[in-house]
């Protein structure tokens, strides 16, 4: 195998972590800040597929350019991380905070379960893509093979700024701080004047906006079937249990090490594929149980 | 005493009458349908019950099966083997289905055909399509009514070798489960028969529903092989057609997407032309010898009235199911008499009846004989999207594993002449 081969499976495993990264650092940072385990994460990085998806198809049918698919994309995930995800927080989990973790669990799974309904009511069982986007960025050349530059430059972009924007706003910013104080002692925090709830609601909201985002940015690449969620959410565990939950830097590294691994894999070992995020999940818990970055009882953000 | 003779004669009277009403047409006769409404497959259970309420409500419009209206009962695949044994139980024991239709995953029907002879309940198992299930199995109650991987298989390596004979790599990204697998054991066995020099560059086995292909596409870019074969369908194979075309591999590589009949409509502009397509038997709506007749013209209109789409293969297996089913009640029930379960199974055996299509024969072994068609795509200006050109149809007959024999074994000594032979006809698009 020449060497630029391994520079082509890195490429490759840089696009595909960077997604799985903007799914699984919401997964991360809702349970950080609330506590829980939100199985719902995967319908809404599926709605904000459909959705990202639904907006792009109607900018095509009716003659816009292509360019405005880009702020579509985005304007798609903000509505359901704050429509969708807004309605879960208040409606249902406010009142399962603090309760049992398996109730939480179980709430969460049944608002999984209709939500993936509903989708199939909403927008049928066909698969159906919107690859305007992509096809509008076009492709670079690396070594003689074709990339589209939507997967290799834009995703990671994206990922990073993504990284980046989470760090700035939760240790520069009043209210990401205010997130960190709710985070690490509630009471204390009430007490000097934070409204726990409102943090509650908007960290929700910003994790569910980061799954849709990421629904949104696959939807140019990937075809949208009943059941997308499922296999996101998975991976997205993945790289939280790597990673340990709650931590983003370590979502980023964790994200990272799937894709490498593999698109490792398709090249030297095409059958352990679908294995490696399992596989890479199992060495780090059994080394360490508490994910690769998490410290014990530090803060969690 | 004499009131109570009569009473008692009129009693045995009503019991006989009741006896002889048994026997007599039911009011109506319930056909259980297991299909896929939810998961991934239900890109080809949904059309499958669309084109069943359809075909159901013409069939009883014209005064049902023998005179007895059909009533449709679905079972939804989608929600595990399990749910859907004791769903296909409840459906044959507590709402009396005389006939069952399932079903579409080829693991369905391993699991179902021991449960329909438990049952005694006529199964025709309308989709799924391992030709392992009566090669291993001898199933009374089940039989097929269309062809079986081994056919489809054969049939797509026959107009591989036929278009394009020079071919020296293949590489085959498949979906990683039964059918992927399988599909692959069958083409790997029939491409070393017919063509032993061949070199296979890569096996990629993705996992079922993968959202990226991108490492498996960059791969195949950097291999560079001749043949790039794929049995995926659904959402799996629209996204690996549309990032693979992305990227330009679809232009480089000859494909080979023996199920891509099925995602015609839906890939658009993004297929190209020159692609090798298939549809698991002669299914196709532009099919060139049958695409003008009124049955085939009326089924794609009222098809597409009520989906707004184009009818897909599954489409033209629950066709063949229903008109199978109707055929051989009719075959059973000739001398006036509504027939037992026993006798329309055996009906079925040496049936031959039209689809929308071709013929379909049943042999004695409940395997389904059907045609093949494959084709190439080609852009026209009459549809947004790719069309069949220099199509080849193969006969059932020509392509089925012999009775008796196994598809891998037969696959493995296949001659390379019977690419070329006589039986075999040719089209071209024709608008």
């Amino acid at each position: 195998m020449p060497p630029e081969m391994l520079l082509l499976a890195a490429l490759d495993g840089l696009a595909y972590g960077s997604l799985i990264f903007l799914v699984a650092v919401g997964l991360s940072l809702i349970f950080g800040v609330l506590g829980i385990v939100n199985v719902a994460h995967g319908s809404f990085y599926a709605i904000g597929a459909y959705v990202a998806a639904a907006g792009v198809l109607a900018l095509g049918a009716a003659g816009l350019p292509t360019w405005l698919a880009f702020p579509t994309l985005l304007i798609a995930a903000a509505l359901v991380g704050i429509l969708v995800g807004g309605l879960v927080e208040i409606a249902l989990l406010r009142r399962v905070y603090g309760k049992e973790e398996v109730l939480q669990l179980i709430v969460t799974f049944a608002v999984f379960m209709i939500l993936e309904d509903a989708q199939k009511v909403v927008f049928g069982v066909q698969p159906y893509f919107a690859n305007a986007p992509m096809n509008w960025l076009g492709t670079v050349e690396v070594f003689g093979i074709f990339y589209t530059t939507y997967q290799l430059i834009l995703m990671p972009l994206v990922a990073l700024a993504v990284l980046v924007g989470l760090r700035f706003f939760l240790r520069r910013t009043s209210f990401g701080r205010a997130i960190v104080a709710v985070t690490q002692d509630r009471e204390a925090a009430t007490a000097m004047g934070i409204d726990a709830a409102r943090v509650y609601l908007i960290t929700f909201i910003i994790g569910a906006s980061l799954a849709a985002l990421g629904g949104a940015l696959a939807s140019a690449t990937t075809s949208l079937t009943p059941g997308i969620g499922a296999g996101t959410l998975v991976l997205s565990f993945a790289v939280a249990a790597i990673a340990g939950l709650g931590r983003i830097e370590g979502a980023a590294v964790a994200a990272l090490l799937i894709g490498l691994g593999r698109s490792a894999a398709v090249y030297f070992a095409p059958e352990f594929d679908v294995l490696i995020p399992y596989l890479i999940m199992m060495v780090v818990l059994l080394v360490r149980p508490q994910g690769l970055f998490s410290t014990v009882q530090t803060r969690k953000v | 005493m004499k009131t109570m003779k009569l009473a008692i004669a009129a009693l045995a009277g009503t019991l006989l009458a009741g006896q002889a009403l048994a026997q007599d047409k039911p009011k109506e006769l319930v056909v259980g349908i297991a299909t896929f409404l939810s998961g991934p497959a239900s890109v080809f259970g949904v059309p499958g019950r669309n084109a069943a309420d359809l075909l159901i409500a013409e069939i009883n419009a014209k005064g049902g099966v023998l005179g007895v209206p059909l009533k449709p009962v679905y079972v939804d695949e989608g929600a595990g083997t399990n749910q859907l044994l004791s769903e296909y139980r409840r459906v044959v024991q507590e709402q009396g289905a005389q006939v069952m239709l399932g079903a579409i995953s080829s693991g369905s029907c391993n699991a179902l055909a021991p449960v329909a002879e438990d049952l005694k309940v006529v199964n025709v198992m309308w989709d799924c399509g391992t030709q392992t299930i009566f090669e291993d199995g001898k199933w009374k109650y089940s039989v097929r009514t269309q062809a079986h991987a081994g056919a489809e298989m054969m049939a797509t390596l026959l107009y591989l070798m036929k278009v394009k004979p020079d071919f020296k790599t293949v590489a085959v990204v498949n979906q990683d489960y039964a059918w992927g697998r399988e599909s692959w054991a069958l083409l790997q066995a029939g491409l070393k028969a017919l063509k032993p020099d061949v070199r296979v560059v890569a096996e990629l086995f993705p996992k079922f529903g993968a959202p990226d292909f991108s490492t498996e596409i960059t791969r195949l870019s950097a291999l560079r092989p001749d043949v790039v074969i794929s049995t995926s369908w659904g959402g799996d194979l629209d996204t690996f057609v549309q990032q693979a075309a992305a990227r330009g591999l679809l232009k480089q590589s000859t494909f080979v997407l023996p199920l891509a009949e099925s995602s015609l409509e839906r890939l658009g502009n993004v297929l190209p032309e020159g692609v090798i397509v298939g549809s698991r038997g002669d299914h196709y709506w532009l099919h060139p010898k049958y695409k003008n007749t009124p049955e085939m013209q009326s089924f794609v209109k009222a098809y597409k009235d009520k989906t707004g789409v184009y009818p897909i293969y599954p489409t033209f297996h629950m066709q063949q199911a229903l008109t199978g089913l109707q055929k051989a009640y009719e075959k059973a029930g000739a001398g006036g008499k509504w027939p037992s379960k026993e006798e329309v199974i055996a009906a079925f055996e040496g049936l031959e009846f039209k689809s929308l299509t071709g013929t379909i024969t049943i042999r004695q072994d409940h395997q389904g004989l059907e045609d093949q068609l494959l084709g190439t795509t080609k852009r026209v200006p009459d549809y947004p999207f790719a069309v069949y050109d220099k199509m080849a149809l193969y006969p059932g007959k020509l392509v089925t594993t012999p009775l008796g024999e196994k598809s891998l074994d037969w696959f493995a000594k296949v001659k390379p002449d019977l690419v070329t032979d006589k039986s075999i006809e040719t089209f071209d698009y024709a608008k």
